[in-house]
């Protein structure tokens, strides 16, 4: 599953991503501050059409999209 | 139930851990009228203290203006104090709609709907309006009441890069399945004094069949040749679909706000707006002195002209003197100092010079951007901004931050 975390790494530093930011796998997105928890609403349909899952909205949390390392589990949990 | 010792040892707890991260909020007591001079007691209980006000919005120095005052105190004569009903009950005078129709002229809008604040304004036009088949989306940057406004609103959000052009096109592509698609602004931004590119997203807009909602705060009034505000600096007066502003700055400074735009819209908000539905109507005195200030601001351009003027004047003084400013031409002028311990040490120094200033800090702004928010006035004088600069010159040197480049005074004092 390395790949679904450098895919969606490569996602978050894309949109996210500032000179000065260094976002690593672990990285807290929304805690942290660097995701505000509307924007999780694009991350969410970028998820959905690159794996063609769908991620119910109460699954969707600001908890379960906290790090790349949890969004890689959570999209885990609909394709496996 | 009663507030039992365990339900004050949480709150004593929450305001303990606010007070330790360095957040806590102290109000400052002014003993004067809002103006460029107060008379100010801090902390409380000391001395009051005469300083130069730099940190007001009062843009226009209209707030204390003896022509708004006068009209104020002839509006409680003639319309009394207040209204003790919402507007579609029994609380809209022949006044109320008189300043809809001035505020509505004065933007260039269809229509317009006041609410007691802007605030109330963000917090109710998008649940109004819009649905789950739509999508908001927002400039990062956006005021914290419109971020509240949207969390209110059933429709789908997304955000895009502060000013970034590009990414706002491609989530404006991403949402063409949407109903309804909004753009949604500040026209300056209040914590960086930013204006937003109206052109550029007004042409977006009709591209991919989107509205334009601008919330004009820290405009309306002096932004613009005639002060119409950013969406006439941008030349696109007619152009934007939902604007939002308040009275309680350049407008006179006491309070309200208001809805102005497309027609259907500010009717669906005058039906639906929770804020407008269910709070009382702006006080009369408060209406008559807004009509005051629009008739000022239509006679002449004289006080934007000299807000425009004073905000070159202070910040060409800064530059010269080494400060790092956030590039802008608003009378909106960040300081920025990066640390936060620095930007409140800074900012208690210069009341100790008397110039009153506050430092602006993570969660406020980002971290690693502290700063000293500046605003220009009207009301300011020369002699006003000669004394600041000194101050702020005296307190640069005292930190050794003048002429020093940010990664200097981060490695200094940290981020």
């Amino acid at each position: 599953m390395d790949e679904v975390k450098d895919v969606i790494l490569e996602y978050v530093i894309e949109e996210y991503g500032g000179e000065d930011n260094d976002i690593t796998y672990e990285t807290p997105l929304i805690s942290g501050g660097l995701v505000d928890s509307f924007s999780m609403v694009s991350l969410k349909r970028f998820l959905e059409i690159k794996y063609k899952i769908s991620i119910p909205d109460e699954d969707a949390s600001p908890e379960a999209f906290d790090s790349v390392n949890k969004i890689a589990d959570l999209v885990r949990q609909y394709t496996s | 139930m009663s507030y039992s010792e365990h339900a004050r040892g949480v709150y004593q707890q929450q305001l303990n851990d606010i007070l330790e991260a360095g957040l806590f909020k102290q109000e400052r007591f002014i003993h004067s009228p809002q103006a460029a001079d107060i008379d100010v007691e801090f902390p409380s209980g000391a001395e009051i203290k005469k300083v130069i006000n730099i940190c007001a919005n009062n843009y226009l120095g209209l707030s204390s203006h003896p022509e708004v005052i006068k009209a104020a105190h002839e509006g409680l004569d003639k319309r009394g104090y207040g209204m003790s009903s919402v507007r579609f009950i029994c609380g809209t005078q022949d006044i109320h709609r008189e300043l809809e129709k001035v505020v509505t002229d004065f933007l260039g809008t269809e229509d317009t709907i006041l609410f007691p604040s802007c605030m109330d304004a963000n917090a109710g036009v998008f649940e109004a309006i819009l649905t789950k088949d739509d999508i908001m989306i927002s400039d990062r940057l956006v005021h914290a009441s419109i971020v509240d406004g949207m969390r209110l609103c059933s429709a789908e959000h997304d955000t895009y890069k502060h000013g970034d052009m590009d990414h706002l096109e491609k989530k404006l592509q991403q949402f063409q399945d949407k109903r309804l698609r909004v753009i949604i602004n500040d026209g300056v931004y209040s914590m960086d004094g930013d204006t937003a590119k109206l052109d550029e997203i007004v042409r977006l807009a009709e591209t991919y069949d989107a509205l334009v909602f601008v919330d004009e705060s820290h405009a309306s009034g002096f932004i613009g040749k005639t002060g119409r505000g950013t969406h006439e600096k941008c030349g696109v007066i007619g152009k934007l679909d939902i604007i939002t502003t308040t009275f309680g700055k350049a407008l006179g400074g006491a309070s309200g706000g208001c809805v102005s735009g497309r027609r259907e819209i500010v009717e669906m908000c005058r039906q639906r707006a929770r804020p407008y539905l269910f709070s009382n109507a702006i006080a009369p005195v408060i209406i008559s002195g807004v009509l005051k200030a629009f008739e000022i601001l239509k006679r002449n351009t004289e006080l934007r002209d000299k807000l425009e003027e004073n905000a070159r004047y202070w910040r060409k003084g800064l530059t010269e003197a080494g400060f790092i400013l956030k590039k802008g031409e608003t009378p909106i002028v960040p300081v920025m100092l990066f640390n936060a311990k620095l930007a409140q040490d800074f900012s208690r120094d210069l009341y100790g010079e008397g110039v009153y200033a506050i430092g602006f800090f993570f969660p406020v702004v980002a971290k690693g951007q502290a700063r000293i928010r500046t605003q220009l006035s009207a009301s300011h004088e020369k002699h006003h901004l000669d004394k600041a600069l000194e101050a702020f010159i005296k307190i640069g040197k005292k930190y050794q931050i003048l002429s020093k480049t940010e990664e200097e005074i981060v490695t200094k004092y940290g981020l």
